[in-house]
C-alpha cells in the first residue's frame, strides 16, 4: 500500500488518561482522544472478567492489549463494540457514549445506539466470520450498500480500493472457502475497512492462522498501523506488538497492569506480573 | 514426480493399470447391483403371474386411470410443502424468538400437530370444521393441502430451527458488527446459510410427503390411491390397483430422490 506520512503534531507531555506514564512525552503522530473506555466492568454470572478498566485511545494510535489467556482482554475488546454488553461504566467513540444497561440492552433504543457504535468500529475475529454464502466482493459491498446506503458503484469502487490495500485484488470474485486463511482475515479486514470505521478492533486476527500464513496478515496489519489507522489489538505476537504497537496494554484479572510503550513494557516492565507472564510467554 | 523405481514410464504405467482395475472394480459392482435389482423384479412378477390373478386386460382398460392420478398426488404434494415451508419459517422464529407470546404460540402448534395422527388432522379439517360454519366447507384438495401443510410445516418447523442455529454465532456477530440490523442480518447472512443446511432436509420431507398424500384418498381427493381403490374395489381387482398405486408411488420417489441427489451434489460443489 502506498505509505502514507504520519502527521507530526510535535512534542506534547502525556497526561496519565493517555496511558503513558505522566512526565514522558506523547508519540508525535498521535491526535486527540477517539475512544474511550470508563470504569468497564463485566460479570459472567458470577465471574468477574473485567474490574473496572479505563483505556484512552488517541487518533492513529496503535494500541495492543496483551496477557494470559482468561485475562479479559477479549471481552474488554467485545465490550468496546458492545458484542457483550458491559456490567457497568461507559464507552465513547468519536463522541458517541454509550452507558451500560444490561437491564435494558435488548430495548430498541440502547439497540440503536449500539449499532451506531458499531459504525464508528470496525472488528475482526480469530475465525475472520466472513460471510460463506457472498463472494469476495460482496463480503465488502453488503454492509456499505444496505447499512450506509452507498451506490452498488461506489461502494465496489471503494472496495477494491481496499482489497488493493490488503493485496487481493485478484480474488475480488471468489468465494471464501476457495481462500486460505490468510487471504480470508486479509478480506475481512478490507471488508472492516470498507465501512470507513474510526477505530479497528482485532481479537487475536492470527490465533487461528496456520504459522506460515500469520506472516501476512500481520505485514497488513502494521502497514496500517504505519499509516495512521487508529487500532486496538488483542494479540499474542510479541514480535509485531513492539514493530508495530505505539502502547501496550498489559492485562491481568480483568485490571490493567501495566502500559506504555512497547519498549518500556516489553523489554523493561515494572510490574513483577507482567515481568512473570513475559517470561512465560518467552519460555513457551 | 519422476519415477523412484526402474523410471518415469515402469510407473506411469502401474498407476494406469490401478486406475483401470480401479474402475473394473467399480463397474463389476454396479453391474451385479442392476441385476440383483432385475432378478428380484423378475422373479417378484413371475410369481404374481403364475398366481393366474393378474388379469392383463383389466390393467391394460385401467392402469392409465390411476397413472393419472400422479398429477394430481404431485399437485398436492408441491402446494402442501409450499405452506409447510412458509409456517415452518414463521414456526422456526416463533420457536426462537426470546419473546414469550410467539414462542408460546409456535411451541403450541408443533405441539399439537405432532401430538395428532395425521389421518385425524385430515378428517377435522375436512369433514369436522364445516360442522362450525358453512364458511368453512372445503373442496377436499384444499383441505388435503391444508392439512398436509400444517402437519409438515409443525416437523419442518423444528428442522429450520435447527438450521437457524446451525449458522455458527461467529456470522451474526459480524454482521453485527459491521452495523446490520437484526433483520438484515436474519434476512442475508443468516437465513441464506439456514437454508442451504436445511435443503437435504426438506428434500427428506417432500419425498416423505409424497407417501402421506395417499392419506388425502380418503377424503375423495382423486389422486392415485383414490383412482386405485375406485377402480379396483367393485372389480375385485384390488391385487392389481393397488400394485399399480404402489408402483406409482415408488416411482415419483425415485424421480425425486434422483433429483435430490443431484441438488445436495451441486450445492456441495457450491462455495461452502
Amino acid at each position: 500500500m502506498t505509505e502514507q506520512h504520519l502527521p507530526d503534531l510535535g512534542e506534547r507531555p502525556a497526561l496519565v488518561s493517555s496511558g503513558y506514564e505522566s512526565g514522558t512525552k506523547l508519540p508525535r503522530h498521535i491526535g486527540e482522544p477517539i475512544v474511550k473506555v470508563q470504569a468497564l466492568e463485566k460479570y459472567f454470572g458470577d465471574n468477574h472478567v473485567l474490574r473496572g478498566v479505563d483505556l484512552e485511545v488517541r487518533k492513529r494510535e496503535a494500541v495492543m492489549i496483551i496477557g494470559r489467556s482468561g485475562s479479559g482482554k477479549t471481552t474488554l475488546l467485545r465490550c468496546i463494540n458492545f458484542l457483550e454488553e458491559p456490567t457497568v461504566g461507559s464507552v465513547e467513540i468519536d463522541g458517541l457514549k454509550l452507558e451500560a444497561d444490561p437491564l435494558r440492552a435488548r430495548s430498541r433504543r440502547h439497540q440503536e445506539q449500539i449499532r451506531q457504535m458499531r459504525l464508528r468500529a470496525g472488528m475482526l475475529f480469530q475465525e475472520f466470520n466472513l460471510f460463506p454464502h457472498m463472494s469476495v466482493i460482496g463480503n465488502c459491498i453488503e454492509a456499505p450498500r444496505r447499512v450506509l446506503g452507498q451506490s452498488g458503484e461506489h461502494a465496489t469502487e471503494r472496495a477494491q480500493y481496499y482489497l488493493e490495500v490488503v493485496g487481493l485484488t485478484d480474488k475480488r470474485d471468489e468465494y471464501p472457502a476457495r481462500l486460505s486463511g490468510g487471504q480470508k482475515q486479509r478480506v475481512a479486514i478490507a471488508r472492516a475497512l470498507c465501512m470507513e470505521p474510526k477505530v479497528l478492533l482485532f481479537d487475536e486476527p492470527t490465533s487461528a492462522l496456520d504459522p506460515e500464513l500469520i506472516g501476512e496478515v500481520l505485514r497488513v496489519m502494521e502497514d496500517l498501523a504505519h499509516s495512521g489507522t487508529t487500532m486496538i489489538v488483542v494479540t499474542h505476537e510479541m514480535h509485531f506488538a513492539q514493530e508495530a504497537a505505539d502502547r501496550v496494554v498489559f492485562m491481568e484479572d480483568g485490571l490493567i497492569v501495566e502500559q506504555g510503550p512497547p519498549e518500556q513494557v516489553l523489554n523493561d516492565p515494572r510490574h513483577e506480573e507482567t515481568t512473570h507472564f513475559l517470561r512465560r510467554f518467552l519460555d513457551r | 514426480m519422476a519415477g523412484g523405481f526402474g523410471g518415469g514410464a515402469a510407473q506411469a504405467q502401474i498407476l494406469l493399470d490401478i486406475s483401470s482395475a480401479r474402475q473394473r472394480a467399480r463397474q463389476s459392482f454396479w453391474v451385479t447391483f442392476a441385476l440383483i435389482w432385475l432378478a428380484i423384479l423378475a422373479g417378484l412378477v413371475v410369481a404374481f403371474a403364475t398366481t393366474d390373478n393378474i388379469d392383463v386386460d383389466w390393467i391394460g382398460t385401467w392402469a392409465p386411470l390411476i397413472l393419472s392420478g400422479a398429477g394430481i398426488t404431485i399437485l398436492v404434494c408441491v402446494l402442501s410443502i409450499i405452506l409447510a415451508t412458509f409456517l415452518a419459517l414463521v414456526g422456526a422464529l416463533g420457536r426462537l424468538s426470546a419473546h414469550p407470546i410467539p414462542y408460546a404460540v409456535a411451541s403450541f402448534y408443533v405441539s399439537l400437530v405432532r401430538g395428532t395422527p395425521l389421518i385425524v388432522q385430515i378428517y377435522i379439517i375436512f369433514f369436522s370444521l364445516p360442522q362450525i360454519s358453512k364458511v368453512l366447507i372445503l373442496p377436499a384438495i384444499a383441505a388435503g393441502v391444508i392439512a398436509l401443510g400444517f402437519n409438515y410445516g409443525a416437523y419442518m418447523t423444528e428442522i429450520f430451527r435447527a438450521g437457524i442455529q446451525a449458522v455458527p454465532r461467529g456470522q451474526a456477530e459480524a454482521a453485527a458488527a459491521l452495523g446490520m440490523t437484526e433483520g438484515h442480518i436474519f434476512r442475508r447472512i443468516v437465513l441464506p446459510q439456514a437454508v442451504r443446511i436445511v435443503t437435504p432436509a426438506i428434500g427428506n420431507e417432500f419425498i416423505a410427503m409424497i407417501k402421506d398424500s395417499a392419506l388425502v384418498s380418503l377424503i375423495g381427493v382423486q389422486e392415485v390411491l383414490w383412482r386405485a381403490e375406485t377402480a379396483g374395489r367393485p372389480t375385485l381387482h384390488t391385487l392389481e390397483a393397488f400394485i399399480i398405486a404402489a408402483l406409482v408411488f415408488w416411482g415419483l420417489t425415485i424421480v425425486f430422490s434422483f433429483f435430490q441427489g443431484r441438488l445436495e451434489q451441486r450445492m456441495a460443489r457450491g462455495d461452502r
